[in-house]
């Protein structure tokens, strides 16, 4: 099988270059091969597991409880402008 | 101080026969003097280790009893350590500090333990080898032209090399048991939330386990003791009671039914592996266990299962690396991070998610049944931890598929649920080879119990390998 590797780069917000590509192209396709196999296992009836913990609808209070303080929470941030992540617009005019 | 184990040092230490600086500064000098070669260590916290140690001799000098008090650990570069850099080994990260601590960390700061630094792995947990590492690959303490397993690489080969007594690790798919068998040290990969995820860098969140290198069984459980627990601020993390794990590490395995799984003892499993097996399934059995085959038939779907849930996962997790908040564009990203994003977002993406994802659910959902059918008939399975020996590195760099392969034996584990305890089982041609010990959900003090007996009888763990 043959994935659009520039298709799904575009989903996945990643850049990626014309070796990259080609590389990423074959080594995709012998790994959707390799697991293409599971299609011929018979699940008939079967059950979906997304998780193994058993545990359902976790909750807790909705109380507010100390957390980080803005300084510390902008601090790793390349670009801020009056204490504020600034990012580029999304929208044009 | 060579060689000793955390529970040695801790007599040591409560009885000052040496003191915890003293303890950190032999630590610091070996892998100033020796991690050049094994690149174990991202970065090392001289400064903080060393102040660290100074508290932990007056709080010594005071009769604290702390469980870790004045013991020099590593933690694997995927924790998040308040003040200090944390990167997944990934050039995205690079430069970014956690404004806070991962739940583990703050308890085993708690419990008096001494971070030694951070140690490398493969970028984003992301491989077998420790070769997807973007700061250069961790070499093998017992022959630095192998691989010494991945991803917990650097954690593994700094537990080996004595530069720690104890360091933290992941295993999503087998990121601690590997690298634990390929340099002679016990991993844990604990039942999945046994141990708090919080402030771990995601990598797959349904599968990954929080878990630890240390020299001894014994050792494991000590550990075990401080990380395990519910944690508020992980909902995946059940309110089962944590004992006192080193409790029961004596008792007697006679009639405990262990269980041999067939499907691991296939034509391509490394022959020296199948006899130092053979050997340690021997010794339990004239120890007075019952050694009885098992099937767990659906262990030949297990990798390509794991390699749609996985990836999944991880195209997921990785999505909110932007560039904005903190650390570096996605550009930054290295070829195995990029191609398991792809391989996620094309297994969900519009028309391909029932014919991969739901299908994989489904299939891990007979993995598991494999596994409750097999623990009617026995308390524990167990197993070769790899399928070959520590290869070299660069042999399986260009190949992903092959790479993948070498978890088949563990990934199951990850796909189930539960514990698994990887044991030095001896060696061959200086390497060495390690043993899987697994138990239901939650039933870690019975490995502790398996893997004790057979450390107490064979000794592998006093072997350190020559730097």
């Amino acid at each position: 099988m043959v994935i659009d590797v520039l298709h799904i780069s575009k989903l996945a917000n990643l850049t990626l270059n014309d070796k990259e590509i080609k590389l990423f192209e074959k080594q995709l396709s012998s790994v959707l091969d390799y697991i293409q196999k599971l299609q011929q296992v018979n699940t008939d009836n079967i059950g979906e597991t997304s998780q193994i913990t058993g545990l359902v609808n976790i909750t807790r209070k909705d109380e507010n409880t100390p957390s980080l303080q803005q300084p510390d929470a902008i601090a790793n941030g390349k670009k801020i402008h009056n204490g504020l992540f600034e990012v580029n617009a999304i929208l044009e005019q | 101080m060579k060689n000793l184990t955390l529970k040695s040092a801790k007599e040591k230490l409560i009885k000052k026969e040496i003191s915890a600086k003293e303890l950190t500064k032999f630590y610091l000098e070996r892998i100033k003097k020796l991690d050049k070669e094994i690149n174990s260590f991202n970065i090392v916290c001289e400064k903080e280790a060393l102040e660290q140690a100074e508290k932990a001799d007056k709080l010594l000098s005071e009769k604290q009893d702390l469980p870790l008090l004045g013991i020099p650990i590593a933690i694997k570069d995927l924790f998040s350590t308040k003040g200090v850099q944390t990167t997944a080994s990934s050039n995205v990260l690079k430069g970014y500090i956690p404004p806070y601590d991962a739940t583990v960390i703050q308890k085993l700061k708690d419990a008096g333990a001494i971070i030694l630094g951070k140690t490398n792995c493969d970028a984003w947990a992301h491989g077998s080898s420790g070769e997807n590492s973007d700061f250069g690959p961790t070499k093998n303490p017992w022959d630095q032209t192998r691989t010494p397993g991945g991803s917990s690489s650097g954690s593994a080969s700094a537990v080996t090399a004595d530069f720690a007594l104890a360091s933290t690790g992941t295993d999503t798919g087998g990121s601690i048991r590997l690298p634990a068998s390929f340099t002679n040290t016990v991993g844990l990969k604990p039942t999945y939330g046994r141990v708090s995820r919080y402030g771990v860098i995601a990598m797959a969140s349904s599968l990954d386990s929080i878990g630890h290198f240390t020299k001894t069984v014994e050792d494991s459980a000590l550990f075990l003791n401080i990380t395990a627990g519910k944690d508020q601020m992980d909902a995946t993390t059940p309110d089962v009671p944590v004992p006192d794990y080193t409790k029961s590490l004596n008792q007697d395995i006679k009639g405990l039914r262990i269980g041999v799984p067939k499907e691991f003892f296939i034509d391509g499993l490394d022959l020296k592996i199948r006899q130092a097996i053979k050997n340690a399934l021997k010794f339990y059995e004239e120890e007075g266990a019952e050694i009885i085959e098992v099937s767990l038939p659906n262990t030949e779907h297990a990798i390509a299962t794991y390699y749609i849930i996985q990836p999944a996962e991880v195209s997921s997790n990785l999505a909110r690396y932007d560039g904005i908040r903190y650390g570096n564009s996605r550009e930054s990203f290295g070829a195995e991070a990029k191609r398991r994003i792809m391989l996620g977002t094309f297994t969900l993406s519009v028309g391909y998610y029932d014919a991969y994802y739901k299908k994989a659910m489904r299939i891990r959902t007979l993995i598991k049944q494999d596994y409750e059918k097999v623990f009617e008939k026995v308390d524990a399975i167990v197993a070769p931890v790899s399928p070959s020996m520590p290869w070299k590195l660069g042999e399986k760099i260009n190949d992903p598929l092959t790479m993948y392969l070498s978890d088949i034996f563990t990934v199951t584990g990850n796909l189930a649920g539960i514990p698994g305890l990887s044991v030095p089982a001896g060696f061959s041609e200086g390497l060495p080879i390690g043993m899987q010990i697994s138990g239901p959900q939650f039933s870690e003090e019975l490995l502790f119990r398996l893997g004790h007996k057979f450390e107490i009888n064979h000794d592998f763990y006093t072997k350190q390998p020559e730097l």
